[in-house]
């Protein structure tokens, strides 16, 4: 049934379980929000979505309230907006005076929302909380001081993540978020996903930045400097820059890339071809032993935490690949270093990832061999971002570069990668010629590919019906390994990534963006895929160059195994 | 060997997330206080993360984190021992037993716990030690109510 309300006197249409947000947003009007997380159930805790609903006494939670026909609202009259003015003022009231040393300055939900309602003074003065930072964490950075308790954190960790490593503790002017026990975020069950970073108004949540010592090491002339960029960087680190959300600028960023002062740009989509090349023989091994099935994919550092703190009754299934950044890092320190005639040791490492899991990855034990890390400092979109403006580049205007051979010739399997789907796709497509000698005729598998949490397939592989599921955010992973468990067993290979939509809407990138600017980065990905010649990882000419230089064939190499592959473990 | 967690756990057969609070005061009254360890188990029971019971149980003021010395101290900062100088008397004991409120001194001797009101009001300011009374105290008198116990100690 179709109700009619009146918003600020004009008649609008709404349906029956609809919130007056849905209403006010469907129409094109904006009420402020904080607590509010689209897709969630609403809390109406934070209350800056008030408006005033015709004969109701005191203003309601836009958010959380159904409406019902007939209702008469308005958004902004002068008792709705003092309202919030309050509230933004109370929030301030006890908030730091940082902003300029503020990582959010510019970017800040409380300060937006501050200068929207024209809060010009400190009215009112409240009692500072004394929090310390939390450092703990490889990925995160917490700064309780700076949080205005909105809960999104809390929210994502549980509801999305299915992680809960965070909590509101403690009651009244006291409360605030933190760990079972006021433990470090480091001992928590965190697994350095970073989506409450993306979801976080002010700056209370941030990564542990590495930008320091990679400038530090950029300006030392004995080290060789090398970076790695994962597939999904160059769709949205455009965002940074104001260029529409999807835009591809690999060409840009490789030649912004070495006016730093990179010696060497490699491009990881290089190693999710190895990945792939490592992965989908390593399904054939199993679909044919019959073991260790479903076969779960693991370059995605925040699921393996997650599997090893919550899933331990999974590892087996893990696949034993590392991820393409640790690939990339231990091929570099090796192979690289070896063609080159560099010393390893004289080599500083660098990768950009969408990712803050990749901090923790990267810093893993298994990660270093013989006191040397793979990897030696992992940015984020948004640090690149920050180098770049820091070098005063201007990168709209530079002349699009190539990244350097070997290690910067990909197929566009590895570049779709940063899709949620993408991993599944381009080990589908290789592991069919690896079961039946021949390409397939169709290299998309549209059903793995699109936004959605959950996706399913049945894929023919020569005689063979595969069965593969793609999940992303840690709580469908979680739905789907109860069903695995409960018996399901037509299922042989699982795509998991912590995010929602895989690593484009990773808890490195941009900060603010909507769920448009995601799926055109995703759109984006599959058009690259679309136009690329080398669709398929075991086509890409440097990767059949790596296995003729490390013979056997993948997944039984001695030579790769050390170095490409690693056992993991349980943890508590 | 079964933990005492786990012997009382058997007492909530089939619980759900609204048995938390009763567990937790089962819990605390025969151990003391809530350890991370029997918070962990709980979670495991009920099927709550440590997180959510953590924040739960930080929202009461009945639940402890600390395991209690062998003498509570309890301060009364109800109104009339708050009219009468409770707040200074809290501050000396602070002072003496180099503890704050809802700690446990290194020793394990003393714990020390701010209460809202323990009904004496005509005894104000008054705090109360593994149940015994001391009326009337102030801070020049807490020093020796304190060594008091330390003595029993010797």
């Amino acid at each position: 049934m179709s109700l009619t309300i009146e918003v600020n006197n004009n008649r609008m249409f709404a349906e029956q379980g609809d919130t007056i947000l849905d209403v006010l947003n469907r129409n094109g009007m904006s009420v402020p929000t904080l607590c509010h997380m689209k897709g969630l159930i609403p809390t109406g805790s934070c209350r800056m979505c008030v408006v005033e609903v015709h004969g109701r006494r005191n203003l309601v939670t836009a958010c959380s309230e159904p409406v019902c026909d007939g209702m008469q609202i308005s958004t902004h009259s002068a008792r709705v907006v003092e309202s919030r003015k309050t509230i933004v003022e109370l929030l301030l009231s006890n908030h730091p005076d940082d902003c300029l040393y503020c990582e959010r300055n510019g970017n800040c939900e409380l300060q937006k929302l501050s200068e929207d309602l024209n809060v010009r003074e400190r009215r009112i003065s409240g009692q500072k909380n004394n929090y310390k930072l939390d450092v703990s964490s490889s990925s995160i950075v917490r700064d309780p001081a700076k949080c205005i308790l909105c809960g999104r954190c809390v929210r994502v960790c549980e509801e999305i993540e299915a992680v809960s490593a965070i909590e509101f503790v403690g009651r009244g002017s006291k409360t605030f978020i933190d760990t079972s026990f006021n433990h470090g975020l480091n001992l928590s069950s965190c697994v350095n996903c970073g989506q409450c970073i993306m979801v976080c108004p002010t700056g209370a949540l941030k990564e542990k930045s590495h930008l320091t010592e990679t400038k530090d090491y950029l300006s030392n002339p004995d080290k060789v400097t090398v970076i790695q960029y994962a597939p999904s960087i160059s769709v949205s680190l455009a965002e940074e820059f104001g260029i529409p959300a999807g835009t591809n600028i690999i060409g840009k960023m490789n030649a912004a890339l070495r006016r730093i002062g990179f010696n060497y740009v490699f491009d990881t989509s290089f190693s999710a071809d190895l990945t792939i090349m490592e992965e989908a023989s390593e399904l054939v091994e199993r679909v044919k032993k019959g073991e260790n099935l479903p076969m779960i994919t693991s370059c995605c550092p925040g699921w393996v935490k997650y599997a090893e703190g919550f899933h331990h009754d999974m590892i087996p299934n893990l696949s034993s690949c590392k991820s393409p950044q640790q690939m990339m890092g231990a091929i570099i320190k090796s192979y690289f270093a070896e063609t080159e005639g560099i010393d390893p040791e004289k080599i500083y490492s660098v990768s950009v990832m969408p990712c803050t899991a990749k901090k923790f990855e990267q810093q893993r034990e298994e990660m270093t061999h013989n006191g040397i890390s793979d990897v030696d400092a992992v940015l984020t979109t948004r640090e690149l971002a920050r180098l770049i403006r820091l070098h005063g580049i201007d990168i709209q205007n530079l002349e699009p570069e190539i990244a350097d051979s070997p290690l910067g010739t990909r197929s566009s399997a590895g570049k779709i990668f940063g899709a949620s789907g993408g991993v599944m796709e381009a080990a589908i497509r290789t592991a069919h010629y690896m079961i039946t000698g021949k390409e397939m005729v169709k290299f998309q598998v549209t059903a793995v590919r699109g936004f959605s949490g959950r996706k399913e397939a049945k894929v023919k592989v020569g005689e063979l019906e595969v069965g593969v599921a793609v999940v992303s955010g840690l709580k469908n992973a979680e739905i789907l390994l109860d069903e695995i468990r409960k018996g399901r067993n037509d299922i042989h290979f699982v795509e998991v990534m912590a995010c929602p939509g895989g690593c484009i809407n990773g808890g490195g990138q941009p900060i603010g963006a909507q769920e448009d600017a995601i799926k055109a980065r995703m759109a984006t990905l599959y058009d690259i895929d679309e136009k690329d010649a080398i669709k398929v990882s075991h086509k890409n000419p440097y990767i059949i160059e790596l296995y003729s230089k490390f013979p056997g064939k993948p997944s039984g190499t001695k030579a790769t195994n050390c170095f490409i592959h690693i056992t993991k473990k349980g943890r508590n | 060997m079964k933990s005492i967690v786990q012997e009382i756990l058997e007492n909530y057969p089939n619980a759900g997330r609204d048995s938390l609070i009763p567990i937790l005061q089962h819990v605390q009254e025969k151990m003391g206080f809530l350890s991370e360890e029997s918070v962990v188990e709980v979670g495991k029971y009920l099927q709550l993360p440590a997180s959510k019971i953590f924040g739960v149980a930080t929202f009461y003021n009945q639940f402890r984190f600390t395991q209690p010395g062998k003498y509570h101290v309890q301060v009364c900062r109800g109104t009339a021992c708050h009219v009468l100088g409770s707040s200074t008397v809290l501050i000396e004991i602070e002072k003496q037993l180099k503890a704050k409120a809802g700690q446990t001194t290194k020793d394990k001797l003393f714990s020390l716990e701010v209460v809202a009101c323990i009904g004496a009001c005509g005894l104000a300011p008054v705090i109360s030690i593994n149940g015994e009374f001391h009326a009337k105290v102030t801070s020049e008198s807490i020093k020796s109510i304190i060594d008091e116990y330390r003595n029993r100690e010797e």
